[in-house]
């Protein structure tokens, strides 16, 4: 049917694309933890859809150099094309320039690309671990548009809510306002505090299940990758 | 979640379970969507000796649903001269929430008690009173995804009264501190069978 | 006193207060649902059902382990899918009037007699009861299945599954069912069937609940495969010594006797002490 007003470029309706959908969740967790001489980036490796499970092991995980990891929740297409970008931008200054990319520098780098887009965003939401050039480990948690902050333990993605808390009332004893004694959390006690907490956020979130690919950065070994089954219901 | 009217008011309940005792323990604050009006609310009610009941949702439901229980539990003990028990109250409970299956309370009731033998006793229920039965712990409120988290990790079966006390008091504060609508205090309840020993506790009030 | 405990029925006393809520743009709140595989199968002399056991409310797991398969009446068992509140009441309440009707007629139920109760109820509230269900049971006639669809329609098949997981389940079925199954072949048919919603479908997991409906007898397996139990603790466990958590008062109050006396409910909320 013939309809002038459809035709009308001054009428900025008819210009709507209503069913232009282009995002889709994908879930997924991640967790960064940093400590004395090492850092801890975990991601799980469920790609959900709706209540179907497309693919149940995926790389959620980035390593740009030997001494930083980058990992991203959230939609999956966009975290391939973040990471792509990413990486080449580290690997093109590390051409140039001689010499390694930084931490701090790939925090900058991040919250840059992000922005970026501000108003078309990557569905993306980040953790950034890594070294220093002492070789004392820090991380960094992002939102979806480059605002972040220097943290001491973050999680971001679907298991959030569930997470945060226990690292928050864990790492940094929030909850405890006498006698409070936070101790420096040993390589294994990290990692069996790391692989407890994605074990609780199975048990709970639906989107974070299969396994999770837990990445240690030391300064000794550089980037170590290993993978830690999780339930498959 | 966003504008739902469970969220319009704020707050939390968490209930677990330990050997021969239970806890029961919400926040204590009243707001009205961000702004906090009241840190003193009490959303855990008495039912008896062994028996405590847990509302969170729109405050005035809670109050009307906790007045409508005391008056129906009044005349139960008029005809029976007995306690009701856990599993009676919960069926009393969730029957008067599905009776409005299609014009709600706007609740989430949360009931944990001792049974007769001194077992413990949990079920939340959601709005429509469907129950849900747990051997370890039940969660109801705005923080209901945290307080999973953390209780999923630190419970432990066969806890005594004092470390289900802390088990559960740092379960919860470690939740409502991640929840902007819930938080501005918090007690705990722990119920035996020599009585119910009531903590308030010292929180973030921010 | 009738205002009070009513004669059975909805009420709608609050209607009109939630209808102004949800103009003012309150959402309305989800109750919570099932995401669930259920599934029946009838073999040479009975029919085995079939159930997940994970209730979920949007993408959080609310129950790892409640109980899908309902009892209606000792030789007749229910599955329900859904808002939970709804299986959980249909099945309830048809149960009961089986039974008064059993105790008015001394002869046992008919699995026809639920089906056309629950189609009954269901229809009069043209779909807004959610009650998605797997009738089973054997009778004098023998052996019976039936899916039951929220608006009160039925099918009468062989094999049938229902809920988030149904389209998993049933490619299980649809592969490997035969006429005139052994027990044993029927039980490991509904447990495959199960596993597959259980994992392939994220509202679906955690056991797998069987019931084996004979002629004169019924074994209900309550986690007849435990997959997915946790897998890891943290070695050292969380450690909070007595003393962790402050506290800024302290009040105990004995057990009397366990003496009823009448409550005046405004006691409880003068319960503060600061």
């Amino acid at each position: 049917m013939y309809n002038k007003q459809h035709l009308d470029p001054h009428d900025d309706t008819s210009a709507q694309r209503p069913d232009f959908m282009p995002y889709q969740n994908n879930g997924g967790t991640v967790v960064a933890m940093g400590g004395e001489d090492y850092c801890i980036v975990a991601a799980t490796t469920r790609l959900g859809l709706g209540f179907a499970i497309p693919t149940r092991n995926v790389c959620r995980y980035a390593i740009l150099n030997d001494r930083v990891v980058l990992a991203t929740a959230g939609m999956y297409a966009d975290t391939v094309a973040l990471h792509k970008v990413v990486t080449a931008r580290v690997k093109v200054y590390q051409q140039q320039q001689e010499k390694p990319f930084g931490l701090f520098s790939a925090a900058q780098l991040l919250s840059n690309t992000l922005y970026y887009r501000r108003f078309f965003p990557y569905y993306t939401f980040n953790v950034l671990g890594g070294l220093d050039q002492d070789g004392q480990g820090f991380v960094y948690g992002f939102d979806a548009i480059g605002s972040g902050e220097k943290v001491k333990v973050v999680c971001n993605g679907t298991a959030q809510a569930l997470i945060q808390p226990i690292l928050d009332n864990q790492v940094e004893k929030k909850q405890q306002y006498e006698n409070k004694q936070i101790e420096k959390w040993s390589l294994q006690e990290a990692l069996d505090l790391v692989k407890d907490v994605f074990t609780s956020a199975g048990e709970r979130d639906i989107y974070t299940g299969d396994a999770v690919d837990i990445c240690t950065v030391t300064k000794q070994r550089g980037v170590v990758v290993e993978t830690f089954p999780l339930k498959k219901d | 979640m966003g504008d739902s009217i469970l969220t319009y008011n704020g707050g939390c309940v968490l209930a677990m379970a330990g050997k021969n005792c239970v806890a029961i323990a919400a926040d204590r604050r009243f707001g009205v969507q961000q702004t906090t009006i009241g840190t003193d609310t009490t959303r855990i009610f008495k039912i008896n000796d062994r028996l405590m009941l847990g509302l969170t949702g729109l405050r005035t439901d809670v109050i009307t649903l906790y007045h409508r229980f005391v008056q129906r539990l009044n005349l139960y003990r008029l005809r029976e001269e007995r306690e009701i028990k856990p599993a009676s109250f919960s069926n009393m409970v969730a029957s008067t929430l599905y009776s409005r299956r299609f014009a709600p309370y706007f609740v989430e009731p949360v009931v944990a008690g001792l049974t007769e033998k001194g077992e413990p006793y949990l079920c939340a229920q959601d709005l429509l009173g469907a129950p849900l039965f747990a051997q370890d712990f039940v969660v109801s409120g705005t923080c209901a995804e945290s307080l999973y988290g953390t209780s999923e990790t630190f419970w432990k079966p066969d806890l005594s009264p004092a470390e289900l006390f802390e088990v559960t008091s740092q379960s919860l504060l470690a939740a409502v501190d991640r929840d902007c609508l819930s938080g501005w205090g918090a007690v705990v309840h722990i119920i035996t069978l020599d009585g119910i020993e009531t903590k308030f506790l010292k929180a973030r009030m921010d | 006193m009738s205002q009070l405990q009513g004669f059975g029925g909805f009420q709608f006393d609050l209607l009109e207060r939630n209808e102004k809520l949800k103009e003012k743009g309150y959402q309305v709140p989800t109750a919570r649902k099932t995401g669930t595989t259920i599934v029946g199968v009838v073999f040479q002399d009975g029919v085995v059902l079939g159930a997940d056991t994970r209730a979920t409310s949007d993408t959080t797991v609310f129950d790892k382990n409640c109980e899908k398969i309902h009892y209606i009446a000792p030789n007749i068992y229910c599955c329900g899918a859904g808002t939970a509140a709804d299986t959980e009441n249909t099945t309830a309440l048809i149960s009961s009037q089986l039974k008064l009707h059993r105790l008015n007629s001394g002869r046992e139920s008919r699995v026809t007699t639920a089906l056309t109760l629950l189609k009954r109820m269901l229809f009069r509230y043209q779909g807004y009861v959610s009650a998605a269900l797997v009738l089973g049971g054997v009778d004098f006639y023998g052996p019976h299945l039936y899916t039951v669809y929220p608006h009160g329609s039925t099918d009468r098949l062989p094999f049938v599954t229902m809920g988030s997981g149904s389209l998993a389940a049933m490619s299980v079925f649809e592969s490997k069912y035969k006429d005139d199954m052994s027990r044993a072949e029927a039980e490991q048919l509904v447990y495959e069937a199960i596993s597959a919603g259980i994992f392939n479908d994220l509202g679906s997991g955690g056991n797998v609940d069987l019931c084996v409906i004979t002629r004169g007898h019924t074994e209900y397996m309550r986690g007849y495969a435990k997959e997915n139990e946790r897998l890891f603790r943290k070695p050292q466990g969380y450690s909070f010594p007595v003393g962790t958590t402050s506290i800024l008062s302290s009040i105990f109050e004995k057990s009397l006797a366990h003496t009823p006396s009448v409550t005046d409910p405004e006691s409880s909320f003068s319960m503060a002490v600061d």
